[in-house]
């Protein structure tokens, strides 16, 4: 009952699994101050603040005890598995795999299918904006087994001139309305998908809210005696 | 309708608009549009402990064709505008409206881009009740003070001069927001 690493209570040290992946440079912009404003400085400090990009480095083999039996299964279900998938993580106890978007149907639909690997459930499709990054906006999809009661991640990086990615609906129903709102925030056109509009913000709207360079859009606010600006104008109250 | 406004002046005008008035404020009827958090005050001001019955209120019309109050109760997104228009359309005069919340008042803490800054871009409104929630009794407060107004509402020749410039527009929002 003593043992070192051998739960949540087990004192200071991780358990290897936990452990944050070492980090590597990858390319885009170095973002200063919050909400990008810089010239006056800020009373909340956060004006110095600079954030270098930075991204898990890739994964070596062997991976850890449940990943390895999931990337062997995988490479051996999937025959392109070297040219489909650039880059492997594993990060914190997750396994990711980067995947091209030309391979990634028929990817999850062997993830779904193979009776080593049955990634059943599609627990979510949600965007990210990596902004600067030449392929800036990753549709991610998190898979899980509950056969095997595992867990995975499957990204796909697209650029954002060029921002379609296949629609996974056939392969999992469930990413239908998930898709639509990675749409709706993000701008990434899911082909092959049955109905794809806006879910959250209404029909007619322009641009996608959550790319990193749409605006917070608030109205300034007016008290007695002062007029504060929206959260993301915010600078020096003095 | 303009009814209201034609009625003869005098003695027995001041007994009809009190009896009117009375009747229309003890009897609100309010409709629901419980959005959000807000929501929750105002189920609770419905229920025994904080009872909305005693003012005659206990009956929460899910139609607005039965209703006379409007609570709006929550943040009202960009996408729900036009729904709460529509509702406000529906709803038969004479109807007041009450803006509970600072989210339906002003935005509230959400000054962004989703979020409507105060509902009174959307409809005319009758009485603020800042708060986040306000409570129950903070919200039969703000009831009284509309059942206040209510009871002081001109009726005859002094309602047609306080509302001599207002246009009434009859446009269903549904046909002048349409594309």
């Amino acid at each position: 009952m003593t043992e070192p690493n051998s739960g949540p209570d087990s004192g200071g040290t991780l358990p290897d699994q936990r452990r944050p992946a070492p980090t590597e440079a990858v390319p885009g912009v170095i973002r200063r101050g919050s909400f990008g404003a810089n010239g006056s400085g800020d009373t909340s400090g956060f004006g110095g603040l600079v954030r270098r990009p930075f991204g898990p480095a890739p994964a070596e083999r062997p991976y850890g005890e449940p990943f390895d039996e999931v990337a062997d299964a995988l490479a051996a279900a999937y025959p392109g598995f070297d040219e489909a998938v650039g880059r492997v993580v594993v990060d914190r106890g997750e396994l990711t795999f980067h995947v091209q978007r030309e391979h990634l149907v028929d990817f999850c639909r062997t993830l779904r299918d193979d009776p080593a690997l049955r990634f059943e459930l599609c627990s979510s499709v949600s965007g990210v904006d990596y902004l600067g990054t030449p392929e800036r906006l990753h549709s991610v999809y998190h898979l899980t087994s509950m056969t095997y009661r595992r867990r995975l991640r499957l990204e796909v990086a697209v650029p954002v001139d060029d921002p379609h990615v296949p629609s996974v609906t056939s392969v999992y129903p469930t990413a239908d309305w998930q898709e639509r709102e990675t749409y709706d925030m993000f701008g990434i056109v899911y082909d092959g998908h049955p109905a794809l509009t806006r879910i959250l913000m209404p029909d007619d709207w322009d641009g996608h809210p959550q790319r990193k360079d749409y605006p917070l859009g608030g109205v300034p606010v007016e008290y007695k005696g002062a007029m504060i600006p929206p959260p993301d104008e915010r600078r020096s109250y003095s | 309708m303009g009814l209201e406004e034609k009625l003869p002046s005098g003695i027995l005008l001041t007994s009809v608009e009190k009896l009117v008035n009375w009747s229309r404020k003890s009897s609100l009827w309010p409709a629901t549009f419980g959005l959000a958090c807000c929501a929750i005050e105002m189920m609770t001001s419905g229920g025994p402990r904080y009872d909305l019955a005693r003012f005659g209120m206990e009956v929460f019309r899910a139609s607005p064709r039965q209703a006379d109050l409007m609570i709006v109760a929550g943040r009202v997104s960009q996408k729900m505008a036009p729904v709460l228009r529509q509702i406000y359309d529906q709803m038969p005069e004479p109807k007041w409206v009450l803006s509970m919340g600072v989210c339906a008042s002003s935005g509230g803490m959400f000054n962004n881009y989703a979020i409507v800054q105060g509902v009174d871009h959307v409809v005319p409104v009758d009485m603020y009740l800042p708060g986040c929630p306000p409570r129950p009794e903070m919200l039969i407060d703000a009831i009284l003070k509309l059942h206040d107004k209510i009871q002081h509402e001109p009726l005859g020749p002094r309602r047609a001069k306080a509302l001599a410039g207002q246009k009434r527009e009859l446009v269903a929002s549904s046909v002048k927001f349409g594309k």
